[in-house]
């Protein structure tokens, strides 16, 4: 019993160790910790897809953490680093998609929807009140 | 408006979103088209693995067409596209550069010698940096590079005959090879 207790100790402190070791922030510089959360907030991890940069726990996602912090240290403006990344792993990683011509459509689709649903909405609705005129003429 | 086109007209919209919806059920979200296909592979100078002081710079394969594999030993997907990578090497159609990526030397070498190497030489990129370059999220991937230097074709997961067969060897003959 005192052996298993002993062992049980050991292995819970263990993990708990590890576990500790992990979580440890990497840098000491508070400012530039917060700048990378805003930023890789914005970003997609390719691993875990629907996840951001700044919640995965996937090691490219920590490695890729890594990066940008060197990159920020050297200096480079949050538009670079995007573009870095951008350059790599294209405009997947971003969660805001830039408008260019693939992306189009994602921009513009629902206002395109809205408006021919608008469009066909109105010529209803001035159709049956048309109709509404003729009937009440009727009666 | 004519009875029967106010009628085809929303059906015939339909169907086309249908049937993009349905294509999509068989797409592979995972395989995220590269931005660096059709571009300058990104040069790089590493260690060769079990070269112990030898470089390997990507500068001197210009001139060839090769495949960078990147691959490693704790990648259970990487086994099974490795007989296909020593069916390849038999035939010494095209130069296979392996990429031992995020990978213990001596655990990539374990993998080696008990599976075979099919590969030319193997660079190692312990810290992952050749991997962020070339854009790898998940291994195995697979790069087609030509004599210019250029990217041709990326593939992404291991490799396998049909894709050998309906995209490699076509690329390759078209490059000469």
């Amino acid at each position: 019993m005192k052996k298993l207790i002993i062992l049980t100790f050991f292995f819970t402190h263990f993990f708990v160790a590890a576990y500790a070791g992990q979580a440890k922030p990497i840098s000491d510089d508070p400012a530039l910790e917060a700048r990378l959360k805003a930023m890789s907030q914005e970003l997609r991890c390719l691993v875990c897809q629907n996840s951001t940069l700044a919640d995965s726990d996937a090691p490219l996602a920590e490695d890729l953490r890594k990066e940008i912090r060197t990159q920020m240290r050297a200096g480079k403006s949050d538009q670079e680093i995007v573009d870095y990344l951008v350059a790599r792993y294209g405009d997947f990683v971003r969660f805001r998609p830039p408008v260019n011509n693939a992306t189009a459509i994602l921009w513009f689709g629902p206002f395109l929807l809205l408006f021919v649903g608008g469009f066909v909405l109105y010529r209803v609705l001035k159709k049956q009140a048309r109709e509404g005129d003729i009937r009440a003429k009727d009666e | 408006m004519n009875r029967t086109l106010k009628f085809l007209i929303p059906l015939a919209l339909f169907l086309v979103a249908v049937g993009f919806l349905f294509k999509g059920l068989f797409l592979n979200p995972r395989e995220v088209p590269s931005p660096l296909v059709g571009k300058p592979a990104p040069t790089f100078t590493a260690p060769i693995l079990g070269e112990a002081g030898k470089k390997f710079n990507s500068k001197d394969m210009q001139g060839q067409v090769w495949l960078l594999n990147v691959w490693a030993s704790w990648c259970a997907a990487c086994r099974d596209e490795h007989p296909l990578l020593m069916q390849m090497a038999e035939t010494k159609r095209i130069a296979t550069y392996g990429l031992a990526y995020k990978d213990v030397d001596a655990d990539a070498q374990q993998v080696l010698i008990a599976m075979g190497n099919p590969y030319n030489k193997v660079i190692t990129d312990a810290d992952g940096k050749i991997g962020i370059d070339y854009g790898v999220y998940g291994v195995p991937e697979t790069y087609l590079i030509d004599k210019a230097g250029v990217i041709r074709y990326k593939h992404i997961g291991p490799l396998t005959p049909e894709v050998l067969l309906n995209k490699i060897v076509p690329l390759l003959k078209e490059l000469g090879v």
